[in-house]
């Protein structure tokens, strides 16, 4: 087993779900009611110190009973390590707990995986969707069930006015 | 322009007003930077000093709409943008054209997506659309001229109609 994966394992054994290796990669799965413990611990524990918060992204696999999947990825800049941290969240009122309180850095990457995949990050600092519009209301653009074209907003253009279109020819 | 009779040492052109005017609009094309995405490097390209879009009059161009009467759109237009190029072309004074410089910016090219607008001409009327992903300097310089060539059939002492807007 990998050092890492035993230690996250030892400390937190009941939150622990699995964990892989691949291509030097280590992913450790979790349950989502202990990603901010987690986070904290390999965060703030000196033999962990993954003090720069790569990228979260979020995974939708329809067929599952716990449909998405969040995605944190952590690096060591002193140890020169990765990894790469993963919880389950049901569609259910799909929610996690935020780790902006960890990584500052977090925040953009959280209000992007809510844009996309509709999954609320509890008390995070300010909670909007980051890439589409606030007045948005087509859904959550990323998850398996959208339509690729979206449901019409591309092709609205509510700000053109009756006789404005002048054309040039 | 139509070259008359040439007399004397000073030389004579006559002409129609008509044609003079639209010979000195087309000389004298003002674009605006409009670049979006890769297309607006080969528009950067046009510019700079190997292909010199300055023989063709167009190579001033400037940041703001109001100084500027031609606006290339170069790039993938997502729906977000929309609202900001309607209103940068309605603060461009007329006489006012566009050129849809690339696939993107003409049909929405390969991204059939939920932000990306398929086309530029669903919220301004275009007047030239060059093809290419990206097209190449002389792609661009084609649809300069092609413009150019339409200035010179425009009826300049005519009003030109106004036409609902077109919702789509």
């Amino acid at each position: 087993m990998h050092p890492t994966a035993e230690k996250i394992q030892q400390k937190f054994p009941e939150a622990f779900v699995s964990w892989k290796e691949w291509r030097g990669d280590l992913a450790v799965s979790i349950k989502k009611t202990a990603v901010v413990p987690v986070c904290r611990y390999v965060h703030d524990d000196p033999e962990m110190d993954f003090d720069y918060i790569v990228h979260i992204s979020s995974v939708d696999y329809p067929d599952d009973e716990e449909r998405f999947e969040v995605v944190y990825e952590f690096y060591s800049i002193r140890r020169r390590q990765r990894i790469r941290i993963k919880a389950r969240v049901a569609e259910e009122g799909a929610a996690i707990d935020s780790v902006t309180g960890i990584w500052k850095g977090a925040e953009y990457m959280e209000r992007e995986v809510f844009d996309m995949m509709g999954i609320v990050f509890n008390n995070h600092p300010d909670p909007r969707r980051i890439l589409m519009p606030d007045e948005y209301d087509e859904g959550w653009p990323l998850r398996k069930d959208f339509p690729l074209a979206g449901k019409g907003w591309r092709d609205t253009f509510e700000f053109i006015t009756e006789g404005t279109h002048r054309k040039t020819t | 322009m139509g070259l008359g009779t040439l007399s004397g040492e000073g030389g004579l052109v006559t002409t129609t007003l008509e044609q003079a005017v639209n010979w000195a609009r087309k000389g004298s094309l003002w674009p605006m930077t409009f670049g979006l995405a890769c297309c607006a490097i080969e528009m950067m390209a046009a510019v700079s000093s190997r292909y010199d879009m300055d023989r063709y009059g167009a190579g001033v161009f400037r940041a703001s709409p109001r100084q500027s009467d031609l606006m290339i759109v170069a790039g993938t237009v997502c729906r977000r943008m929309a609202p900001v190029i309607r209103k940068i072309y309605d603060q461009m004074p007329e006489p006012k054209y566009v050129i849809a410089m690339g696939s993107c910016a003409t049909s929405g090219n390969i991204y059939n997506s939920y932000a990306v607008v398929q086309g530029v001409d669903r919220f301004v009327p275009v007047d030239i659309y060059v093809p290419g992903c990206p097209p190449t300097p002389e792609a661009l310089f084609d649809g300069i001229l092609k413009l150019q060539q339409k200035i010179m059939g425009q009826k300049v002492f005519i009003k030109s109609p106004i036409l609902g807007a077109t919702k789509i």
